[in-house]
């Protein structure tokens, strides 16, 4: 019982119970790793728990505090860490075969920055490999099941990271999210998730996927728990270019601050065809609890959103297929069995000139390039060689214009129609998903589907801006329903104090799943 | 010229940046590390690291831009170009594609020896990029592995392109000759072949002269050529090759069979072979580098860097030729030696009072030691204030040179000054009534010389310098040899 107790409790509950000496690090620790001990097994979000490291880690923090040295932020919390982000001399993956083993020389910033503030980190969280894809079923090692239903999908790429918050097995984790990698998997495993303005958290050791749109960011219970890991994640990196040299404000202090006088925009797009009739519902339910809140509510317009998905898989594509081009079996991870490949090669060539066909054998691959391919061919899975694919192809000489440039001035157009909106209004209100969790390999074999999936979470993306998903429902068959609050760049502020007011009068987020 | 072609030469110049750090980190870009020990998580791609620019490598690459006479573009951006090679760690190396930081340049070039005519040679522009590593192929093993070494991975090169306005493979050499100056005058790179830090490719092809007026042959792409003198045959050997290809084929640029090849110059064969070539031209897939912020270049930036530039090497030929009366060859001699060595020598003729005895001890004296003993300039014990003062004993007839140059010795054997060094030579100037007495005594006592020269021989009177000389060595074997003639004379 005492485990249950505590692994229930929110990050800034725990917090509270630790800074006051209820409990100590040591415990709260233990209790976590005996739920994922028990519950991770049907569940899946966790590629690997190091225990003893956690133990020892939780132990240090108690040490200090018995010692009266200044603790961190967020000492004595257990943070579930998604496996796109480098630990150093840590097996980290990116969930791919290519980087089976795969040991990081160096930390990621916000590795750093999460050891700086005394957390605790348990373990590594699984996704869709190199976080391409919207189920983490693209994971070369596990499937992660949803809490709420164990034949459904948790949502992706961060899947182990949302599953993991859901199941109370970590009350915080960071994951990453390129297109709603957080935020879809947050809504549909019934937490809460953050994607902040670009440039707020520092990609350093996040492991590349599309470099302009990549972000890091925090899942919690509460938007609380999102605010206290903000705090620690966000800031400038000089190790960055692309990272933002601007104060991270007290988010945790302000967050009981209502918002008076709060402008909240319904896109009118969003509600159309495709959009699940309950989800719809829950939104607009949403909507209502913000509007008797004292909140004016208008629709506005995003009319290039529609071309969001299209624009979004021809840009991150582009700079995945040059991002993943590292992976070639030369410097690290995995290479082909090279003798076998090389007796391979001389087999065939042996073939061809015993055929008489000079040419084909001397077309053949040099030992060089067949490593390259088969290295390839072997360590990557079939969705991240499909957008390997589609980016070289569309940065094709004579496709460039068409494709990527093109691509290019529709992300400006989305940025300007945000823009506008944004002086119309202080939040956009939204669905993150178009349905609630779907069953797990129903959509495997259909990628269109899946991309479409995307719909209405790229264009935060595309437009460098802020976005959150919080709990707001539930479906008939019990499944969990985000609602999407977005803000203009730099306002996670205004995000989480419109979540915590929310938060503060629905009890959605604090459901939870019913576990064995 | 008198060959029935012209020959059209542009330059692909990569000049490695003498910079502490790398281009996108900070490891260091010492060379002659040893393998993969000037390395660090970014520069040899692991997964999650990303580029920060390193700005004074860029400040350093604007200097040359600006010496180069380019046009600066106040916005500039990074793009990457994807391909695959063992020594590329990232799969693609961060460049400029569209947009170079600077263009539209020149450099003029010429030769004190008049072989060439001066002349401007555009500038197309210069970007600045990352180098990859070095690929070591260990076949003597005999397990014909490969090694990679990416200490040189990431260090800062500047490519500079050069308008097909070369005529000529001695041009080429003139231009290199030039911009290695420039780059060394500006301390923005050591333009050392040998280690890498300056290598040229080569475009060449030939207008040769029809009844029908001028044809263009087949553009030829020239690499591996390893020094300047490589350059210069290679070129040449070349531009022969293709009036001979052109006479047996009559292929012409952008005809059947005229596309752009790619040939290696080999060095021991003195040939240029042709190089294998893929038959899709290669696509890079460039686009912009989302890792990286644009650059903005303000005026007030460049207007900084143009007053650091310091006086170039054409405005020093200049100089020395206007302030020094120095000629055109004298004059590029020095300037050719490096800044500390023109400041020494226009230190030394301002101590002296005249320009060309101060280049002719310069270029025979200074340049012969520092050549034998391997030094430079800075390291010469003899300053030019010393140097000064002994050449001013030697501008009043006081010091015949060949004395000088025995003071010169001491002095930097001892670390004396010329008076000194004089002194304990013993070197005391020969009163004229000492001399006049030494002369009447050599005179007397030589009657065959004597009759000699009266007889015409005057060559004769060699032989009375040489006993001079004997009796004091501090005569002035001039004034001897005049005295003697003089005195015979009147005999």
């Amino acid at each position: 019982m005492f485990e249950d107790d505590l692994t229930s409790l929110t990050a800034t509950q725990l917090k509270a119970r630790l800074d006051a000496g209820a409990v100590t690090a040591v415990e709260v620790a233990e209790a976590f790793l005996a739920r994922i001990a028990r519950c991770d097994g049907s569940i899946g979000a966790f590629l690997r728990v190091d225990r003893e490291a956690a133990l020892e880690r939780a132990s240090e923090v108690d040490r200090k505090r018995r010692t009266g040295e200044p603790l961190g932020r967020l000492a004595g919390l257990p943070v579930a860490v998604k496996d796109v982000l480098c630990i150093r001399d840590e097996v980290t993956t990116c969930a791919s075969r290519m980087l089976e083993g795969f040991r990081p020389p160096y930390d990621a910033t916000v590795v750093r920055a999460l050891r700086a503030a005394d957390a605790v980190l348990v373990g590594k969280t699984n996704m869709d490999e190199f976080a391409m894809g919207g189920s983490t079923e693209n994971s070369a090692f596990q499937l992660t099941r949803n809490p709420w239903n164990l034949e459904r999908i948790p949502g992706g790429s961060s899947g182990g990271a949302a599953a993991c918050v859901a199941a109370q097995m970590a009350p915080l984790s960071v994951g990453s999210d390129t297109g709603g990698s957080i935020r879809q998997p947050a809504a549909l495993c019934g937490v809460t998730g953050m994607k902040p303005t670009y440039g707020r958290v520092s990609r350093h050791g996040l492991v590349a996927f599309a470099s302009s749109l990549d972000q890091v960011g925090p899942l919690g219970r509460t938007a609380e728990d999102v605010a206290l890991l903000l705090e620690v994640l966000a800031g400038h990196d000089p190790r960055d270019s692309t990272s933002v040299n601007r104060p991270v404000p007290a988010y945790t202090e302000t967050i009981s601050q209502p918002l008076e006088g709060l402008r909240i925009g319904l896109v009118r797009e969003h509600f159309a065809e495709g959009l699940d009739e309950q989800v719809a519902r829950a939104v607009r339910e949403a909507v209502e609890v913000f509007r008797r809140w004292g909140a004016s509510v208008r629709e506005v317009s995003l009319p290039h959103s529609r071309y969001a998905v299209a624009t979004y898989y021809i840009i991150a594509p582009c700079e995945a297929s040059s991002n993943l081009a590292r992976y070639d079996g030369v410097h690290y991870g995995y290479r082909t069995d090279v003798r076998a490949m090389a007796k391979g090669l001389a087999s065939q060539r042996k073939g061809l000139l015993a055929a008489g066909d000079v040419a084909a054998a001397e077309s053949l691959d040099s030992a060089l390039v067949r490593m390259y391919r088969q290295t390839r061919a072997e360590g990557f899975g079939a969705e991240v060689k499909r957008r390997i694919m589609l980016g070289t192809y569309a940065l094709s000489a004579g496709y460039y214009d068409a494709y990527y440039l093109k691509a290019l001035r529709v992300r400006r157009l989305i940025r300007a129609d945000f823009d506008q909106a944004f002086g119309r209004v202080d939040l956009i209100a939204g669905p993150v998903t178009p349905s609630p969790a779907y069953k797990i390999g129903e959509r495997i074999d259909d990628p269109l589907s899946m991309y479409l999936f995307d719909l209405y979470t790229v264009s935060t993306n595309l437009a460098g801006i802020t976005g959150i998903s919080i709990p707001c429902g539930f479906s008939d068959e019990g499944l969990p329903i985000g609602l999407h609050l977005q803000a203009p760049p730099f306002e996670e502020e205004r995000l989480l104090r419109a979540a915590h007011m929310y938060q503060q009068v629905t009890d959605w987020h604090r459901h939870s799943p019913a576990m064995a | 010229m008198s060959e029935p072609y012209q020959i059209l030469i542009g330059l692909e110049v990569h000049v490695q940046l003498l910079t502490e750090s790398k281009l996108f980190c900070s490891c260091s870009t010492r060379f002659g590390q040893p393998p993969n020990t000037q390395t660090c998580p970014v520069c040899i791609g692991m997964p999650g690291t990303l580029p920060v620019l390193n700005r004074k490598a860029f400040q350093l690459a604007l200097k040359a831009a600006l010496a180069l006479n380019c046009r600066i573009a106040r916005f500039t951006k990074w793009d990457r170009k994807n391909y695959y090679y063992p020594d590329l760690p990232k799969g693609y190396q961060i460049s400029q594609y569209d947009l170079p930081f600077s263009a539209d340049g020149y450099l003029p070039i010429s030769d004190p020896r008049g072989q060439i005519e001066p002349k401007r040679i555009g500038i197309i522009r210069v970007h600045l990029e990352e180098d990859a590593g070095k690929s070591m192929h260990d076949e003597v093993a005999g397990r014909a592995d490969s090694r990679i070494d990416l200490n040189r991975a990431g260090t800062p090169l500047l490519e500079i392109v050069s308008r097909p306005d070369i005529r000529s493979p001695g041009e080429a050499k003139a231009f290199l000759t030039e911009l290695k100056l420039l780059l060394n005058y500006l301390e923005v790179s050591d333009c050392n072949m040998q280690e890498g830090s300056l290598r040229v490719d080569a475009n060449i092809n030939l207008l040769v002269d029809t009844p029908e007026g001028a044809v263009p042959t087949p553009i030829v792409e020239v690499k591996n050529m390893n020094s300047f003198r490589a350059v210069e045959r290679a070129l040449a050997y070349e531009a022969q090759r293709q009036y001979e290809a052109w006479q047996a084929s009559g292929i012409r640029q952008g005809g059947r069979g005229g596309h752009k090849t790619t040939r290696g110059w080999d060095e021991a064969a003195q040939v240029t072979r042709a190089q294998r070539t893929k038959e899709e031209s290669s696509d890079y897939r460039y686009f912009p580098d989302p890792d990286l912020v644009p650059v903005t270049v303000t005026d007030h930036e460049i207007d900084e860097l143009r007053r650091s530039l310091g006086e170039l090497p054409a405005d020093l030929r200049q100089r020395l030729a206007r302030t020094y009366g120095l000629n055109a060859y004298d004059s590029d001699v020095l300037v050719s030696q490096g800044r500390r060595l023109v400041e020494y020598y226009i230190q030394l003729a301002d101590h002296c009072g005249d320009g060309k005895l101060a280049s002719n001890w310069v270029q025979q004296d200074v340049l012969r030691v520092l050549n034998e003993r391997h030094m430079t300039i800075d390291q010469f014990p003899v300053s030019a204030e010393r140097l000064g003062e002994l050449l001013r004993i030697v501008r009043c007839g006081q010091l015949e040179t060949s004395r000088a140059r025995q003071v010169l010795a001491h002095m930097m054997s001892t670390g004396r000054s010329a008076n000194q060094a004089m002194a304990e030579m013993g070197i005391e100037e020969v009163g004229e009534a000492e001399l006049e007495a030494l002369c009447r005594e050599l005179v007397a006592a030589n009657p065959k010389i004597v009759q000699q020269v009266k007889g015409g021989k005057v060559k004769a009177a060699g032989a009375l310098v040489g006993q001079a000389k004997k009796r004091n060595p501090n005569v002035d074997p001039q004034r001897v040899h005049k005295l003697c003639l003089e005195l015979i004379e009147k005999m």
